[in-house]
């Protein structure tokens, strides 16, 4: 089964400023299929995607996309890689010099030879598919937050990925928006069989397209398998995580002294 | 010194920035040389860096001129040599003032908005963006800006130099009484080539600082609304001091 993994992490270990964000993070990412993870915030999610696209590398245990070791490759072979990934930022990273149109043909101006009326027409059938043809010509400053992630989508496939990377893809969307996003997601990995990341902490949203759900915790994979699996998970971890309550492994509080003794405390200082 | 106080000292932090700008433009030197097969990016630079900045130039330099004309003719018609007054006039806008107001005003307006330009797009994730689209944001956005600036700065200094003049002589020739023929004689017969080549290579060297100061805080700068402020402040501040202090080394070099 790993000879398919599109995406390799295999026990890694990473920590920023002597504080420890993964201790033996593993996972998998099958070619073709949706792959979810999934985690409270500051789980280090973001940082996981920075790992596999070589933005950061790991301290320790390697980490494999297409095949190939990211730490054994130089800075040429590391972008050579990247033309075959497309990644959606949260907050879109639109150009904010560029319209909308231009955005979109960026990667094809910068990587092809493509002619401009060639260049158009696949920029329009991008802009299309995500509905958007009509607002070729708007700057990133004139669109809403689910058009701009639109227009980011649009921008991620139009140098036809083999795999696609979301980072909080449904975050700050309304409900429109999100099925809009959750219908395009789906429709890119059936329609072009691109092998999907989605990182996000909305449960219900992933369980919906996902073919495999990750859950982090504690700086490793808690649990790991189908959205239904995880969903009758009898771990406290999983369960609090998909249930959503508000205390249990994963601690409301961060960590601080009593309450009443540190109020005292402050009274009499 | 202890070598405690050396580690956390000054001394230590700047010799290690300063590597680390030299090791930023070695990195972004070799993505210059890919820019020449595609000059728009650079022609977009000098038009942003330099014909915006013409308005500021051209009044400050308007008003240079005439502030000097004043005072150089209240100091020559002392001695009797108000006839010098172009020549006094030219030779300390070509000289002085020109390159080094030109580059104090280029910090403050060209440098400050390469530097929160830059450092907006990193903290709106552009150039990570970039990176992920296999773009190099030394190549395409870094470089083109500082070769903008390099080359905006000495044509600034020239249009700073000759508005300059003309305010001069406005002052000079029409509310002074100089006489016009003096003004331009005095001016040509004294003024060598040798001053016009300071003033050159001044602007030349300002615009190298002031450039890569600004694309560098911009490129590093925290992503944040704080971390863009402190690195615009960090540009103005320490381009306006290496100025002055690199105005004296070359001013001294010339003598």
């Amino acid at each position: 089964m790993t000879d398919q993994a599109i995406v390799d992490v295999r026990d890694v270990h990473y920590s920023v400023g002597g504080r420890e964000i993964f201790s033996g993070m593993s996972l998998q990412a099958m070619k073709g299929q949706i792959t979810a993870v999934m985690g409270p915030s500051g789980t280090g999610k973001t940082t996981l995607l920075r790992l596999i696209t070589a933005q950061i590398y790991a301290d320790r245990g390697e980490v494999k996309v297409f095949g190939e070791s990211l730490a054994d490759l130089s800075s040429r072979q590391v972008f050579a890689l990247r033309r075959r990934m497309g990644m959606l930022f949260q907050d879109s990273a639109l150009l904010s010099d560029m319209d909308v149109f231009e955005n979109v043909a960026f990667p094809l101006r910068e990587h092809t030879n493509m002619t401009d009326p060639l260049i158009r027409n696949l920029v329009l059938t991008k802009l299309n598919a995500v509905g958007l043809r009509g607002a070729a010509e708007l700057m990133p400053e004139e669109l809403s937050g689910g058009m701009a992630r639109r227009v980011a989508l649009a921008r991620a496939v139009v140098m036809d990925p083999e795999l696609l990377i979301y980072d909080e893809p449904f975050v700050g969307l309304d409900p429109i928006a999100l099925g809009v996003i959750l219908r395009l997601i789906q429709q890119l990995n059936k329609a072009l069989g691109i092998t999907s990341i989605i990182v996000s902490h909305d449960v219900n949203e992933l369980a919906s397209i996902a073919d495999r759900s990750y859950l982090m915790a504690g700086g490793t994979m808690a649990a790991s398998g189908t959205p239904a699996e995880l969903a009758g998970s009898q771990s406290p971890i999983v369960h609090q995580f998909m249930s959503g309550d508000p205390d249990g492994p994963s601690p409301f509080h961060y960590p601080a002294p009593d309450l009443t003794a540190q109020l005292l405390s402050e009274v009499w200082s | 010194m202890s070598a405690d106080v050396v580690q956390d000292g000054v001394v230590l932090r700047s010799i290690a920035r300063i590597g680390r700008i030299a090791i930023f433009f070695a990195q972004m030197l070799v993505q210059c040389g890919q820019l020449v097969a595609r000059p728009m990016l650079v022609t977009n630079q000098i038009f942003n860096a330099g014909a915006r900045s013409l308005v500021i130039i051209m009044l400050s330099g308007l008003f240079t001129g005439m502030v000097l004309a004043l005072l150089g003719f209240n100091v020559l018609q002392r001695f009797g040599s108000q006839d010098a007054l172009g020549f006094a006039t030219a030779l300390t806008l070509l000289k002085e003032l020109g390159p080094v107001l030109t580059a104090l005003l280029f910090a403050g307006r060209a440098g400050t908005a390469l530097t929160s330009e830059i450092g907006l797009m990193r903290a709106t994730d552009q150039l990570t963006a970039m990176q992920m689209m296999a773009v190099d944001p030394l190549r395409y956005v870094v470089a083109p800006r500082f070769l903008g600036g390099l080359i905006s700065m000495p044509l600034l200094t020239a249009v700073f130099d000759a508005v300059g003049l003309f305010g001069a002589h406005t002052i000079g020739v029409r509310v002074m009484g100089v006489d016009n023929g003096s003004f331009w004689s005095e001016m040509q017969s004294s003024v060598s080539l040798h001053d016009v080549h300071e003033g050159i290579t001044k602007s030349l060297v300002f615009g190298f600082i002031c450039s890569l100061i600004a694309v560098y805080e911009g490129y590093y700068s925290d992503p944040t609304a704080e971390g863009v402020g402190l690195a615009t402040t960090r540009t103005v501040v320490a381009s306006s001091v290496l100025i002055l202090l690199l105005d004296y080394m070359l001013t001294a070099a010339f003598i």
